[in-house]
């Protein structure tokens, strides 16, 4: 195998990494917000449900969640998957799981908001929407910025699990390459690495581009 | 005409009862000072009379329209549906210690942000109506800064300017200057002495006892949740006859 089919391979998986990277991240971000807020619900059940489910998925292997949800519903109730099921439940795990995540980071970063803040809005006769989606949220997100960039990088070295279920990501593809005749060994490994230090080179850069967006203010 | 009519309050929280029985009624035009030692619940009767607070038991009314009404003697307070509660609201503006304001928001947005999309008002009037507010209290070149670029008495002169903006008839001071060094606190204190010469009604809770002396029409002095004594700043000034005011006030006199 010549290094450019090599790479010709490596790209299509590093294409599945993408997506996978992608819209997890499109899908966590605003379930995760969702979730924080059932977290800090007044009505205690539905507080009690939220935290079971960030209790599971924080407290259990992503790659033991991907099997599961992957298997669990042609296993337990027999039902019939759609041929891209590999692919919606990879999304669906990674969500699921990221979200967990997302919404802790929330969670604390509406906690350190100031009553100040909630006060004076509500005085000057905000709604509770309208303060929270004007006042406190922007607040939130820039505070937590630096988290949730912790969070997106650990994402992208994430992705790389999809291969428990067959998925061939950047990283199946390179231990393919590997283990294929004539091949160009190690090197396939050692390119996929070079692929995800570059991706998250480039999300914090981004990231970076956008705290300092949001640094007109303290 | 009173605006504001406060009476019978009570409130605790949890074994502790910070309100035993409060009545505080201010008219049109009237400036009111409460003082009184840390504890003696005037900064908790300010955040019932806005809203921040809930009462046990009394009633609160501005304008002669009920907030909230003890029906039955001995009963529980009950307040009107939200609605109602949140047109109420459109009658006072308070001032808070530490200033509130929003950091992300420009001073100008800071000032307009709830005229125009609270209010529903039109935004170049508001605008036009804060920008002279701004300049009024010195602030004019600071409508495109940012709450972190400006000092602290700036701040606090520009949460006056966003409480004024919402047109309010009265204007509750908690604590205004307490988180501001001397020379701050005289370059607000003279902003709220512009407003009372212009008789706007305000019900402010100091530890100025200077600036209350000079700008009240009438002292409250306050302490353990009862109002000790109460009248003209040069009564309760010049003449205290509570033993207890008496040795609240020595304390200020050097």
């Amino acid at each position: 195998m010549s290094i450019q089919t090599m790479l010709l391979t490596l790209s299509e998986g590093f294409g599945l990494t993408l997506v996978i990277f992608f819209l997890t991240l499109v899908f966590s971000l605003p379930l995760g917000l969702v979730v924080a807020l059932g977290r800090m619900s007044k009505f205690a059940p539905l507080r009690w449900l939220v935290q079971a489910y960030i209790s599971i998925m924080r407290g259990t292997p992503l790659m033991l969640q991907l099997i599961a949800i992957y298997f669990g519903p042609s296993l337990l109730f027999g039902i019939s998957l759609p041929r891209n099921w590999r692919m919606i439940a990879t999304v669906v795990a990674f969500v699921l799981n990221y979200a967990a995540y997302f919404a802790e980071i929330y969670r604390g970063g509406i906690m350190s908001m100031p009553l100040g803040q909630y006060e004076a809005a509500e005085v000057l006769g905000y709604s509770k929407t309208r303060t929270f989606l004007t006042i406190i949220l922007p607040q939130v997100i820039k505070n937590i910025l630096p988290a949730v960039t912790n969070e997106i990088i650990v994402l992208v070295k994430d992705t790389s699990l999809a291969y428990a279920i067959g998925v061939v990501e950047m990283f199946t593809a390179a231990k393919q390459i590997c283990v294929a005749p004539n091949s160009p060994g190690m090197l396939a490994l050692l390119a996929a690495g070079v692929f995800y230090y570059v991706f998250n080179l480039v999300v914090a850069i981004i990231m970076e581009r956008v705290e300092k967006r949001l640094a007109y203010y303290r | 005409m009173k605006l504001l009519e406060m009476s019978n309050i009570q409130k605790s929280f949890g074994d502790l009862q910070v309100l035993k029985d409060i009545n505080l009624f201010v008219e049109e035009g009237e400036v009111v000072s409460i003082i009184g030692p840390s504890g003696s619940g005037k900064s908790t009767l300010l955040r019932c009379a806005t809203f921040l607070e809930t009462i046990d038991a009394g009633s609160i009314a501005y304008v002669g329209q009920h907030a909230a009404e003890t029906k039955a003697a001995g009963g529980q307070a009950e307040y009107v549906p939200a609605g109602e509660l949140k047109k109420l609201r459109n009658h006072f503006g308070l001032v808070f210690q530490n200033f509130n304001l929003f950091p992300h928001f420009s001073v100008l947005r800071n000032v307009i942000d709830a005229p125009v999309n609270v209010q529903k008002r039109e935004r170049k009037e508001v605008e036009a109506e804060a920008m002279e507010l701004l300049g009024k209290m010195g602030l004019a070149d600071k409508a495109k800064s940012y709450p972190y670029q400006l000092s602290g008495g700036q701040q606090q002169r520009v949460s006056i300017v966003r409480a004024l903006a919402m047109n309010p008839k009265i204007l509750f001071f908690d604590e205004p200057t307490s988180a501001l060094d001397p020379e701050l606190t005289q370059e607000v204190l003279k902003v709220i002495r512009a407003l009372a010469e212009e008789k706007m009604t305000m019900v402010i809770v100091t530890h100025e006892m200077a600036f209350a002396n000079a700008v009240s029409d009438r002292v409250i002095f306050m302490d353990g949740g009862v109002v000790v004594e109460e009248g003209p700043p040069s009564e309760v000034f010049g003449n205290p006859q509570q033993a207890r005011t008496k040795q609240f006030l020595e304390k200020y006199s050097d």
